[in-house]
């Protein structure tokens, strides 16, 4: 080894390796390793933010306007045009909170499954852990669901300050429902973030198989039509009932609504607009099934970073 | 002596066409003719580098340097073969790359030196020199998106170099900017050589090898075709100018590199 003859600079103590180990260069620990490079997620995440807006003149109202105006149309058609109510109060309610969690998901699934390909500059250059990037776009979907959060407490305060139903007070069930429902979206949208991310490197037409199965994600939900037109089995064979209820979104927005929605309700929310009869809200032992899910969410999720990890270690050479 | 980068009998496997449509798949499936659509970039490589040296990585176009460094900083893993190394990597394999158009200068130096692995206080501590090394101004806050291709380069550049490393990976640092910069470069990259960071050095100038390297390996279609002395290795290359120039600007421009590293 050849120490420069002049001004010879002793080694620094941070550069005596002997203790450390010799270790493969991309070695990871997966989707822990998220965590040990927060700092790295943090300004990435605060990346994507600015620069989604950047040079627009009215910057973050951007999104106040976009989901309250796609709010308006759904309310319109469905709440209005089509047989406005269908036996719910506050049907406005009903729908958006039920939209701020589906756009929070359909937003991190396909920005998820675009994040590799989408960074691809940096991927096939720089070593750094890849989940980095579907986790950084599941939360920055996330922190778009927020301005929609403001605009649902606010429309849930204005209907109980003004509505003949009892003022909006948040309760401690119907909160912790509305956390466990945004639990939900968030472990299944990372899931499958990781998993759709480096298959779209591998397989390219996927993200567009994704779009495609995406736009369907909005009318499976209990959101634009009340969810006892699922379960009274005049409509659709009761049988597909269990199959509809096992869709971890149309739990998750039922959560929300608990949270949101139900607490605005002045008497039943659902009623029979020809009989009168109580109608169900949501399906039976809501709480027990969201728990059930968010620990079949969790399985997925690492099933999702094996296929990730198994798949990432030739993504840098196919991008 | 401690061992800073050992790699063992590494191969790396490319196809030539990574996506290929369906109907293509089922032609050649048809056609019988499965051959012929890998090459292999790199093909049993070993060598090992302890701390503190200087390696010259030489070799002509498509002879599997860029291929070996991205091994060695983590990009890629090899398939077969192991790469190992010990501490923190940082490297001009990749000046510039994680830059977000949108974002200004300072935004960016903070993001990068993060994809680096730097943590915020050892940014903020190093912020001021990053800045001046790089030297773009006023530009400091605005999107890189409009800067000049020089200032951008810049930017990347002083990032890394400012990254307090163990490994320092160096591929065609002579590419960017103007002259006074590129001997601000040489003399940075002097300093950390002498401060004992493990460098890994690529370039096609003999004379900037010459002046930065201890060793140098040559890689030739894949393999190793010459691992020892620099001098040595720039004859095993034909790079010493025996061989008759095709043109003379390729000789020019390796006097104006030989200049350069002579200055520093």
């Amino acid at each position: 080894m050849s120490q420069p003859v002049t001004d010879a600079v002793p080694v620094e103590v941070r550069h005596d390796l002997a203790q450390v180990p010799l270790a493969p260069p991309s070695r990871t620990s997966g989707v822990l390793e998220v965590f040990r490079r927060r700092y790295l997620l943090r300004l990435m995440v605060r990346r994507e933010i600015k620069a989604r807006y950047a040079g627009t003149a009215f910057g973050l109202a951007w999104s106040y306007i976009n989901p309250f105006t796609r709010f308006l149309t759904f309310y319109f058609v469905f709440g209005v045009l089509l047989g406005r109510g269908m036996g719910l109060q506050n049907f406005a309610i009903h729908l958006f909170a039920g939209m701020v969690l589906v756009t929070y998901f359909t937003e991190s699934v396909t920005a998820g499954t675009r994040s590799l390909l989408s960074n691809k500059g940096v991927i096939g250059k720089m070593a750094m852990p890849r989940e980095l990037f579907p986790v950084a776009s599941m939360l920055v979907s996330l922190w778009h669901a927020v301005p929609q959060l403001i605009i649902l407490v606010i429309a849930c305060v204005l209907t109980g300050w003004w509505g003949d139903g009892p003022l909006w007070v948040p309760d401690v069930v119907g909160m912790g429902a509305a956390l466990l429902g945004f639990l939900l979206i968030m472990v299944y949208g990372t899931a499958a973030g990781l998993m759709f991310s480096c298959i779209n490197v591998i397989f390219r037409d996927f993200q567009r198989i994704v779009q495609t199965f995406i736009n369907i994600v909005p009318f499976t939900v209990p959101m634009m039509y009340p969810y006892h037109l699922i379960a009274d089995g005049d409509r659709i064979p009761i049988k597909y009932h269990d199959l509809y209820v096992a869709n971890p979104v149309a739990e998750a927005v039922m959560l929300i609504q608990r949270g949101f929605w139900y607490p605005t309700c002045d008497g039943p929310c659902a009623v029979d607009p020809v009989t009168g009869a109580t109608l169900p809200n949501f399906v039976d032992d809501l709480y027990s099934r969201g728990f059930i899910m968010l620990g079949i969410g969790l399985v997925l999720l690492a099933m999702g970073q094996f296929v990730f990890s198994r798949l990432e270690k030739t993504i840098p050479e196919r991008l | 002596m401690t061992t800073s980068i050992v790699v063992e009998n590494v191969s790396k496997t490319f196809r030539y066409q990574s996506h290929p449509t369906l109907k293509k798949v089922l032609q050649n499936r048809l056609r019988g003719d499965r051959s012929n659509q890998t090459f292999k970039a790199l093909d049993a490589v070993s060598f090992e580098v302890p701390q503190g040296q200087s390696i010259g990585l030489m070799g002509l176009n498509g002879s599997g340097k860029s291929t070996l460094l991205k091994l060695v900083s983590g990009v890629m893993v090899p398939d077969e073969g192991q790469v190992l190394t010990r501490g923190r990597i940082s490297g001009l394999i990749a000046t510039g790359a994680g830059f977000h158009n949108e974002l200004s200068g300072r935004e960016n130096i903070y993001m990068n030196a993060a994809m680096l692995g730097m943590t915020k206080d050892e940014t903020d501590s190093k912020f001021d020199d990053i800045a001046s090394f790089a030297d773009v101004g006023r530009f400091l806050d605005t999107p890189v998106g409009n800067y000049s291709s020089g200032m951008f380069a810049r930017l990347g550049f002083s990032v890394a170099v400012h990254v307090d490393c163990d490994i320092f990976i160096a591929d065609e640092v002579l590419a960017v900017g103007d002259r006074p910069f590129k001997r601000k470069c040489l003399k940075r990259m002097k300093e950390i050589r002498e401060s004992g960071i493990t460098m890994f050095y690529v370039s096609h100038s003999a004379g900037s090898v010459k002046k930065m390297c201890d060793r140098a390996i040559v890689l030739d279609k894949g393999k190793v075709g010459f691992d020892g002395d620099v001098d040595e290795a720039i004859k095993y290359l034909h790079y010493d100018g025996d061989d008759e120039e095709p043109d003379g600007e390729e000789s020019s421009e390796d006097e104006r590199d030989d200049a350069l590293a002579n200055d520093i």
